[in-house]
């Protein structure tokens, strides 16, 4: 391998970025668009949940309930007449939930005991229901407590759960979601950069013009890699800039671990795009499959939103061919948690085995000869 | 007339062809939506399952046993193992192989047998904080059977009130229901990128597109031509992909059908006109392809596929209007499982109708600058 040759084919690789100014989008404008629609439109903490609320007989019970629910940020109640209603506005998604209280609720709630709260969540989003039954059940174990008191009858709970949250106390969703995009982004930078970059060269016939140069082929995919891995850190750099200065999400752990990670993660991501260009040959196809293979993976297989734990086994096993699932584990770890060395370790093994995987294929699929 | 057909017939064939006689990009364009579909149909769970959790019992009593039979029991949670320090299990936690830890005190048993409240700890990883919560809710309603039970049993006073939980449209709240239609919708969308939004850029960059603009065929004709392949494929593809969730992943089927096809030939005409706007937009591939991702991911992250766009600020809220995917997705949630009639749906069909006008006049001006 000669320097001098690298440097040259490194120097027209970066004319072809200037030439076409996507490179350079795909690098700082692609993380800046989606990590601002991300940062603000991805969130699973629900607030002001519409509720309709039916009262048939309002007392002074009733009315510290329903105090005790609305004082949270949690619910935007409305009042309706009756059930009826109520359901017609679940039906057109008005509101997500009908609390109905009975007309005898507070004679049994006095006399007999358990009279019923009755609650009814559109299940269709079945995440956002359980969210809402935890909220209302929160509310009404709050509200037990303070009647208890109030009334100087203890409330016999043998066993009290105290919950504590690591890590992330308030239980921002954002500040797991974010690192986690950073990944998918960082999917999407890596393929798109350079899926095409061979593909391109061999349908413009311009690969041809290289083979008959002295260049090694470890040469002409290296001078491909560098200046795409150089643009791409770029965009990391960017990533975390809005990440902890924009979003506030805290950065517990190391830099050099986060940036270290990166760069076997970017890589990886580079890696694969070339690997599709060697293999596709045609931009056309380069493109389908780049576009196939990415996004959706990384976006549902890596953990960032769905826990992998909870998967089959089988998908489970699935998982490992996804870069992106060893980078996020590090990401929510690195940002929230800290440095994590056993952690850290296990997951840069497994993207530095795909990392090996994609560029050794890449190089075995990439002969320098016409055919 | 009959010319005008024959002309887009034989442009649409033309389309068609380029797409299919190609091995691999056949390939590419049947294969994945399919098998993608079945993998994330099981991946994309909110659902927890075997839960990993550690538990440090300082109690020696029949109490704590019983109350974490009741968490080994349960189908949510998967007991790893006993640890016997505080620093373990904070290595449980740190090293991500359990999600929660259980910290029991040793005067638990005896504290309950007085009257008293005894105190369970319960430490979560909230790096995923959904996840966090879930367990969390989990283990809240394991705990309050577990008080009531007692109580029963032991005696005492029962509470003033009852919350009775009813879910619509899911009972069991399972959250593949939800899901699956979305991933319906999401691979739809994938397929109409896919044999659109780089079929004219293809052509610029080939020089083919110039020779196509000198044959007899008007603007408007080379759009229909270029328009309806993706409508073809979509039409068959999203088909499918609508069998598959309906008869391999039992999702129930309530609403009818004609509205749920209504509802995707609205969705294809919006997508399609957006994807041959991208594509004649662009000059190069590249551009192609990133016009494709820069529609594509934030129409499937503000779509409401897995966030609800009610938590989403206003302001994003109104950014979610132009997104055809979340008329789609309400379209097909509402036809799965609340069962909804066409009529009901006008909200959503007209948005997708008037997106796919007016993108497609676009794409056809484009199309048009070129020629002058």
């Amino acid at each position: 391998m000669k320097s001098m040759r690298l440097a040259g084919l490194m120097r027209k690789e970066a004319y072809e970025i200037i030439r076409d100014p996507s490179s350079i989008a795909i690098a700082f404008l692609l993380p800046l668009v989606l990590l601002l629609i991300f940062g603000y439109g991805v969130s699973l903490d629900a607030h002001h949940i519409a509720v309709a609320e039916v009262v048939d007989h309002p007392t002074h019970l009733t009315a510290s309930f329903l105090g005790e629910l609305n004082r949270s940020q949690w619910f935007r109640p409305t009042l309706y007449p009756d059930t009826a209603s109520a359901q017609r506005a679940l039906m057109k998604g008005h509101v997500s939930a009908i609390l109905w209280l009975r007309s005898d609720f507070t004679r049994r709630a006095y006399r007999r005991g358990e009279a019923p709260i009755q609650l009814s969540v559109n299940g269709v989003d079945a995440n956002q229901a359980r969210i809402i039954e935890n909220y209302v059940q929160g509310a009404w174990q709050v509200w037990q407590q303070q009647e208890a008191t109030r009334e100087d009858k203890p409330l016999a709970s043998p066993v009290v759960l105290d919950a504590r949250v690591w890590f992330n106390p308030a239980l921002r969703s954002r500040d797991y979601l974010i690192p986690g995009l950073i990944a998918i982004i960082m999917t999407l930078i890596g393929a798109l950069l350079t899926a095409l970059v061979v593909a391109r060269e061999w349908e413009r016939g311009t690969m041809e013009g290289i083979m008959v140069t002295p260049v090694t082929r470890t040469e002409i995919l290296l001078g491909k890699l560098l200046p795409y891995f150089v643009i791409g850190m770029g965009g990391m750099a960017l990533s975390t800039l809005m990440a902890v200065f924009l979003f506030d999400v805290p950065l517990r752990g190391s830099l050099w671990v986060l940036f270290g990670s990166a760069a076997l993660f970017l890589l990886t991501a580079l890696g694969m795009g070339l690997m599709i260009s060697v293999v596709a040959r045609s931009q056309f196809v380069a493109a389908m499959v780049a576009i196939v293979t990415t996004f959706l993976p990384a976006f549902i297989l890596s953990g960032f939103l769905f826990d992998i734990r909870s998967m089959p086994r089988i998908i489970q096993f699935l998982t490992h061919i996804v870069a992106a699932r060893y980078f996020v584990a590090i990401l929510q770890s690195t940002f929230l948690a800290g440095d994590i060395p056993s952690l850290i370790l296990r997951n840069c093994l497994g993207m530095g085995a795909l990392c090996a995987i994609f560029l050794g294929l890449a190089f075995a699929r990439f002969h320098k000869r016409l055919d | 007339m009959r010319a005008i057909l024959q002309r887009i017939a034989a442009l649409t064939k033309k389309e068609l062809l380029a797409l299919l006689r190609d091995a691999a990009s056949r390939a590419v364009l049947i294969g994945p939506p399919i098998i993608q579909l079945v993998v994330f149909g099981y991946a994309a769970t909110f659902d927890l399952k075997n839960i990993p959790f550690v538990v440090y019992n300082q109690d020696a009593g029949v109490s704590s046993r019983d109350l974490i039979a009741r968490f080994t029991g349960s189908p949510n949670f998967h007991l790893l193992h006993a640890v016997h320090s505080q620093k373990e299990i904070a290595a449980a936690i740190n090293t991500e192989s359990a999600l929660l830890a259980i910290d029991i005190g040793p005067d638990f048993t005896r504290r309950i047998e007085r009257g008293q409240s005894a105190h369970m700890q319960l430490i979560l990883d909230g790096r995923d904080s959904n996840t966090a919560a879930m367990a969390s809710g989990y283990a809240q309603t394991i705990v309050r059977n577990f008080n009531q039970n007692w109580i029963a049993k032991h005696g005492g006073t029962p509470s003033s009130t009852v919350l009775m939980e009813r879910a619509w449209f899911n009972p069991n709240l399972e959250s593949r229901w939800f899901i699956v239609p979305g991933i319906c919708g999401i691979l739809t969308l994938l397929v109409s990128m896919l044999t659109t939004g780089l079929s004219v850029a293809r052509e610029r960059e080939m020089g083919t597109f110039d020779q196509l603009l000198v044959t007899p065929l008007r603007p408007t004709e080379i759009l229909l031509g270029k328009a309806l392949p993706g409508f073809i494929v979509g039409t068959l593809e999203g088909s499918l992909i609508i069998l598959v969730a309906v008869f391999w992943f039992h999702v129930p089927f309530n609403g009818s059908i004609l509205a749920l096809y209504f509802g995707l030939f609205c969705f294809l005409l919006s997508t399609v006109g957006i994807g041959l706007m991208i594509s004649s937009l662009a000059v190069t591939q590249q551009q192609g392809l990133l016009g494709v991702f820069l529609f594509m991911v934030p129409a499937i992250v503000l779509s409401g596929f897995a966030t609800p766009i009610a938590n989403m600020p206003i302001a994003v809220q109104y950014i979610t209007l132009l997104d055809p995917l979340r008329y789609f997705l309400i379209i097909l949630r509402s036809c799965f499982l609340q069962g909804a009639e066409g009529s009901l749906l006008w909200p959503q069909y007209l948005p997708l109708i008037a997106i796919g006008l007016v993108s497609m006049t676009i794409a056809g001006q484009l199309f048009r600058r070129r020629l002058n």
